[in-house]
């Protein structure tokens, strides 16, 4: 296996009863590198990012992480290993103030799991760290309301902040801009952007606006009925008959 | 304020409900001399010592478990077996204690790595089971905790009510063991309330708050939420065997009714709901008004019956016979639910907000 290799799939299958979400899917993913995955609704794309940060375990095949096989261990050493998940549907804490949601992820980043002793504000470079992703994420004016009381984009905003806020070296954003107001969407995006830049990062991104997917992707792979169809350049994949198909698919299920 | 960890009782009206509880408590010697309200007093500052250890499993971690009073009972029953077969002195009830937090801690850490990964209500279930099992072994081993019957021992000598501190008064009041009791009651509890105040604004209090909040984000955080889970529930089992031990020291006395029942387990319930989950000073105001209610509402009810009755109102002194407190402190949390789901601090925490 390459060393630049940060991710692979080996094989990845699973099964729900009779069903397979996700088909003996092998790939490898490299830092510096956004890759788009892409495919019509019910293709296995969630379920794929789920049996990489463990959320789900697979019924078989393997994960490696740097060349570790992680296949056996649960979402929470995976996240510390440098997994981090922005979800398709929003996963915060709700009754928590959006600041204390990402302090709370700074302080997952930081390792600081079991401190009982001192008050929590005591770590003010903890809560700083938080303010500035808060900023980042353009959320400051929010910051202290519960994070069940956020609009649905300032909610897609805060569960990506929480990815940035874990310090993560494999970045995967599941549909971050789904249902996003069309002036919201432009700050994720740099934000993707500006993430790319940083040549020891791995981005993961499940999109279906074929603009972004062009402007952001370095790579395209096309998940169909849980298997790998396709893997390649953006250009190539895009202007390929399957992704034609899975587009015209996308188009009936979401008309925007 | 680093002394309340930074988390000082929000909203003046909240402030000022529990400056004035505290004081009373502080002074409750010198306030209420008579045996009854002092009585009074020492089981208010146990009691909210056991439901602020109890809502940081409830409240802060949101794990449902009915064994929270079976460690006070292994407190309460690690002093009493300590006093009775040793003798009344210090070195007994230090090991009294010290012998009874680890086995509180290994149950605790039993019943967590056994049944916390999976779904709430199994762990509510076998904590019930667990506690029940306590309770009747407790009440079989005779030879060991004196059964149903109990234990009475003594406690040191500067602790009894025999005992002067001083030959004079103070404020008009003997300074006698009892209410050297009672201070050491209050300090225990005071600093041990402190410290859980500061567990749970640390940030390993944060993390418990965000498994309440959401168990799956928090593990795609990192967080090992089995861990965290288990040593909550241990903490609090821990401060749960202090509180027994105090109780007992207070009391020297020890008996199923007064430290294993599930009914205390219920009382537990309903001081933590009154008083508000999720805040420790929910606690001292649940305890506060419980207590005084199942103390003095039997009084004031039958003071009112009585009236009634003079008054020729039958069926209105038949309702306030004093036998049916207990239907109208029921009562009284219904209302307390209906009209205060967040609890008395939630409740009083809102009303400044909204008048600010
Ligand atoms: N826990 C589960 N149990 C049973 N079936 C599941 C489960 N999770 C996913 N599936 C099924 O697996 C298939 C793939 O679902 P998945 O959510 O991965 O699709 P997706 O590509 O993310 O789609 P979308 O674009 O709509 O988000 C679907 O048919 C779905 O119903
Ligand atoms: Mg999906």
């Amino acid at each position: 296996m390459s060393n630049s290799v940060s991710l692979e799939t080996k094989d990845l299958t699973i099964r729900f009863g009779g069903h397979v979400a996700v088909d003996a899917v092998s790939c490898q993913f490299r830092p510096g590198e956004l890759t788009a995955i892409v495919g019509p609704n019910g293709a296995g794309k969630t379920t794929y990012f789920n049996l990489v940060s463990g959320q789900l375990r697979a019924t078989s095949g393997a994960v490696f992480l740097n060349g570790h096989d992680v296949t056996s261990l649960g979402p929470a050493e995976r996240a510390s290993r440098g997994v981090g998940r922005a979800f398709q549907l929003t996963n915060l804490f709700p009754g928590l103030s959006v600041a204390e949601n990402v302090r709370l992820a700074v302080q997952a980043a930081e390792g600081v799991h079991y401190d009982m002793l001192r008050p929590w504000r005591l770590r003010g470079d903890l809560v700083s760290r938080a303010e500035a992703i808060l900023e980042e994420v353009a959320l400051t004016g929010r910051r202290n309301a519960a994070a069940a009381a956020l609009s649905h984009g300032d909610q897609r905003k805060l569960e990506v902040a929480l990815m940035i806020a874990l310090k993560p070296t494999i970045f995967m954003f599941d549909e971050p801009t789904a249902g996003m107001s069309v002036d919201e969407v432009p700050v994720v995006l740099d934000l993707i952007a500006r993430l790319k830049q940083e040549a020891s990062k791995t981005i993961l991104l499940v999109e279906h606006k074929m603009d972004v997917v062009r402007s952001l992707a370095d790579r395209i792979i096309v998940l169909h009925n849980g298997r790998l169809m396709a893997d390649g350049e953006p250009a190539e994949i895009i202007a390929s008959p399957i992704v034609q198909e899975a587009y015209l698919g996308l188009a009936k299920a979401q008309p925007s | 304020m680093m002394i309340l960890s930074g988390d000082p009782p929000r909203g003046r009206a909240l402030v000022a409900l529990l400056a004035v509880i505290v004081l009373i408590l502080a002074i409750a010697p010198f306030l209420f001399p008579g045996a009854k309200s002092l009585n009074v007093a020492a089981t208010i500052l146990v009691y909210a010592l056991l439901v602020a250890s109890y809502d940081l499993l409830l409240g802060y971690t949101g794990i449902v478990s009915f064994a929270h009073v079976m460690f006070y009972g292994v407190g309460a029953y690690g002093v009493a077996i300590a006093l009775y077969g040793l003798g009344p002195s210090w070195g007994a009830l230090i090991l009294g204690i010290v012998a009874a937090l680890p086995v509180s801690v290994a149950l605790a850490l039993a019943i967590a790595l056994f049944s916390l990964r999976v779904q709430t209500i199994f762990f509510a279930m076998v904590t019930l089971a667990v506690a029940s099992a306590f309770n009747v072994l407790a009440s079989q081993l005779d030879w060991l905790t004196g059964g149903e019957d109990g234990r009475s021992f003594q406690v040191p000598e500067i602790l009894r009510p025999g005992f002067r501190l001083i030959s004079g008064r103070a404020f008009g009041v003997e300074l006698n063991g009892r209410v050297l009791s009672y201070y050491l009651v209050f300090i225990a509890c005071a600093v041990l309330f402190l410290a859980l105040l500061r567990v749970v604004n640390s940030p390993f209090g944060r993390v418990l708050q965000a498994i309440r909040e959401n168990p799956f984000r928090a593990e795609a955080l990192g967080y090992r939420i089995v861990y965290h889970r288990a040593l909550a529930t241990c903490l609090s089992a821990a401060v749960a065997t202090l509180a027994g031990a105090l109780g007992a020291i207070w009391q020297h006395y020890v008996g199923p009714d007064t430290a294993l029942n599930l009914s205390i387990q219920l009382d537990v319930l309903v001081m933590v709901v009154i008083g508000g989950m999720g805040s420790l000073y929910g606690a001292i105001v649940g305890a506060a008004l419980f207590v005084v209610a199942r103390n003095y509402l039997q009084g004031l009810l039958g003071a009112l019956s009585a009236a009634a009755s003079g008054a020729g109102l039958t069926l209105a002194a038949g309702l306030l016979h004093p036998d049916r407190w207990l239907m109208w402190l029921g009562l009284m949390f219904i209302l307390a639910v209906y009209f205060a789901p967040t609890g008395i601090v939630g409740r009083l925490r809102g009303l400044d907000k909204g008048s600010g």
